[in-house]
């Protein structure tokens, strides 16, 4: 089972994200689980969100305590919440930073962990025009991780999520967002 | 009266019309005497009764239903005739009910 | 007609509340009465969607509020309607003076709720507060464990409220936020499965039917009142079958069989949890780490708990090697001894001469978080009352002191 903590600010579609990666996978006929930690929805509010993926059905119901994967889609959080809780040294840690993973790891001063970034924000304003990190992470997630779910499973997610509620202009920028991701994500 | 087993689930009625059976004229404390000659067959009382017990046959008002009459005293109070003291004059009457019960 | 959308059996990525609304498509009530109140307001969004687009034939009626939700339910179900509504937490509460009304009346309307605290503290994730508020009003009440429980249970319980042994509303319940707003994979059967399996709606004595002129909700006085609560009671008697039946004939449609309590590696269990919903997850999920430790440990999970299956608990908990038991409640009863639950099986137990030590054990108020470490914790507190040491009536998971 592999679990994944996801950190972000509201209104920057982690939840969305976190929902397609577990419809993702279980078009990959995997079990998987995503569980936002709703508190008071505000924009802007950290939020963390949870997803679990498994070959095996899941019965547990509460949060990540010890996750295999932290993403940081925002990262004016990096020091503001714990990103390392319950992590331990194999974890993957990915993060929307203009950083390399080395300078990150000087950055945050931390031994350890797999680190991986990408420039999520500059991808979401180039290609969406928009602050929306969210799907830029969902392909960098699904490169760093080869077990969790194909970048297919995710392209096709997001075009029935999306589908009929925005523009093909728009479903086509989504998808060159993630695939951008997909490629530049940078480890160590 | 039915045990559990036998009422109705739901306490459902399925007799329509049932409530004529029960004789809500035992709760009268007070009767209303009825005095054909002054009655005008204004019908007043008849819609005002809450009980639908003035009985009305051919346009006209012939009697009190007191099998169901609960002596509330509306078509006493309502009925244009029935003003002032002259008890003579009237056409309804409120009188005490054991003025026409024998004592138990 | 509604359009038939699910032709095939298909596994799906869906929240508690999507589930839940897509078995209301699929079994097409005739009126739905609905007022919005979080985590439950998806269903409706969802349900609406369904009504909008013409894929269901149901008379959607949004009210002024739960107490008049269930109301409009009430005078449906009397015209001889399948009548369904939805709520959550404070709804529900407001709702109790009607759940009554319904049960008393004997109308078998299906409410799902999503379990919500009850203010004060407003707070809006989960906890039992709101069933176990509404306990004694006469309803059925079934909990379940994840998303595809709860829409297999409020299929089955179609059948049950309106079998004519039982006639009562059905309350199923689903974890606010903790299931409701999560993803997970859910089984879903396909319209016609699920359409001949709830089958039509039968009702006796309609009011629509002015053939046959009847009177609902009549009064009955010191004379005749008890007789009918008599009959509530022989109802929920005969739930006890009828749920289980129903459950048997869910088994042969989809393979999963749904009984009244879901027992998990009791039968050679020293020390065993009870527990209902969400948390059984978690916990099943601790058992097994506690047992490839070598621990003793079991599981069993309540489903319905009204009617209060007493004597599948006490059979499973005598079949077991048991030396303490530790109740999981996921509400207070303030002033009592322990929790609802706990009051539950303590009764089942004494009244059958098993006298077990047993501990009462209160988490996840208000949506705090109950995971592997508090289950663990759960099982520490059993196994100190088991060793003879001195454990308080209720303890507190996960409480900062």
């Amino acid at each position: 089972m592999i679990e994944i903590r996801w950190h972000a600010r509201g209104g920057q579609g982690a939840v969305t994200a976190s929902k397609i990666l577990a419809s993702s996978a279980i078009r990959e006929r995997k079990y998987a689980q995503s569980a936002p930690d709703y508190g008071a929805e505000r924009a802007g509010a950290p939020l963390r969100s949870f997803n679990r993926v498994s070959e095996e059905p899941i019965t547990l119901h509460c949060m990540v305590l010890r996750p295999n994967i932290v993403v940081v889609v925002d990262p004016t959080l990096l020091k503001t919440v714990p990103i390392f809780e319950g992590t331990d040294e194999n974890a993957v840690i990915v993060v929307n930073t203009d950083k390399t993973p080395s300078e990150l790891r000087e950055y945050l001063g931390v031994k350890g962990r797999k680190i991986y970034t990408v420039n999520a924000s500059a991808i979401a304003m180039e290609e969406l025009k928009k602050p929306l990190m969210n799907i830029p992470m969902l392909g960098a997630i699904s490169k760093v991780i080869d077990a969790l779910v194909s970048i297919e499973s995710v392209e096709e997610d997001i075009k029935v999520t999306f589908g009929k509620k925005i523009s093909q202009e728009l479903l086509d920028a989504n998808l060159r967002a993630l695939e951008r991701a997909y490629k530049e994500v940078k480890g160590e | 009266m039915k045990g559990w087993k036998n009422l109705e689930i739901g306490a459902v009625i399925t007799e329509p019309g049932s409530s004529t059976v029960y004789k809500t004229g035992e709760w009268r404390a007070w009767r209303p005497v009825f005095q054909r000659e002054n009655c005008i067959d204004c019908m007043i009382c008849w819609v005002f009764c809450p009980d639908s017990s003035i009985i009305v046959e051919d346009n006209k008002v012939v009697a009190i239903d007191y099998e169901h009459c609960k002596g509330c005293g509306i078509c006493a109070f309502e009925c244009p005739k029935s003003k002032g003291d002259n008890e003579s004059k009237k056409a309804l009457i409120m009188k005490p009910e054991y003025l026409f019960r024998e004592e138990d | 007609m509604a359009v038939r959308l699910m032709t095939e059996r298909k596994v799906v990525p869906y929240t508690g509340n999507m589930a839940t609304a897509e078995a209301l498509r699929q079994i097409n009530p005739d009126v739905v009465a609905a007022y919005p109140i979080t985590p439950q307001t998806e269903i409706m969004h969802f349900f609406a969607n369904y009504v909008a687009n013409g894929l269901v034939d149901t008379e959607f009626m949004t009210v002024e509020s739960e107490h008049s939700a269930l109301s409009a339910a009430v005078g449906a179900a009397a015209a001889g309607a399948r009548a369904m509504t939805a709520t959550a937490g404070p709804g529900l509460a407001l709702m109790w003076e009607i759940l009554g009304v319904a049960s008393g009346m004997r109308l078998p309307i299906v409410i799902p709720v999503v379990n919500r605290a009850l203010s004060a503290p407003i707070n809006i994730h989960c906890d039992h507060s709101d069933m176990m508020g509404a306990r004694d009003q006469g309803c059925i009440m079934l909990f379940s464990e994840n998303a595809e429980e709860q829409y297999d249970n409020v299929i089955q319980a179609v059948r049950i409220a309106e079998d004519e042994r039982v006639r009562l509303p059905v309350i199923i319940g689903m974890d606010g936020f903790i299931i409701s707003h999560s993803i997970e994979n859910v089984s879903l059967l396909t319209d016609d499965e699920v359409k001949k399996f709830v089958g039509k709606q039968t009702l006796t004595h309609s009011l629509l039917d002015i053939d046959n002129p009847v009177t609902h909700g009549p009064i009955a006085m010191a004379d005749s009142y008890m007789e009918f609560k008599r009959q509530q009671r022989e109802a929920m008697m005969n739930a006890y079958k009828v749920i289980r039946e129903a459950g048997e004939e869910f088994a042969e449609l989809k393979g999963k069989k749904y009984e009244h309590i879901e027992t998990y590696k009791t039968e050679d269990a020293e020390y065993i949890l009870i527990v209902m919903g969400s948390a059984a997850g978690t916990a099943k999920y601790t058992v097994d780490g506690l047992r490839e430790k070598g621990e003793k440990v079991g599981l069993i999970k309540v489903r319905t708990f009204r009617p209060f299956p007493y004597y599948d608990v006490v059979d499973v908990i005598d079949a077991s090697n048991v030396k303490a038991i530790g109740v999981m409640d996921r509400a207070e009863t303030f002033g009592g001894y322990s929790g609802p639950l706990f009051e539950e099986v303590c009764t089942s137990l004494y009244t059958r001469g098993k006298i077990y030590p047993i501990t009462g054990i209160v988490y996840g108020l208000g949506g705090r978080d109950c995971n592997l470490n508090h289950i663990e914790e759960a099982f520490d507190v059993v196994k100190r009352k088991a060793a003879g040491m001195d454990v308080p009536p209720v303890t507190y998971l996960n409480l900062r002191v």
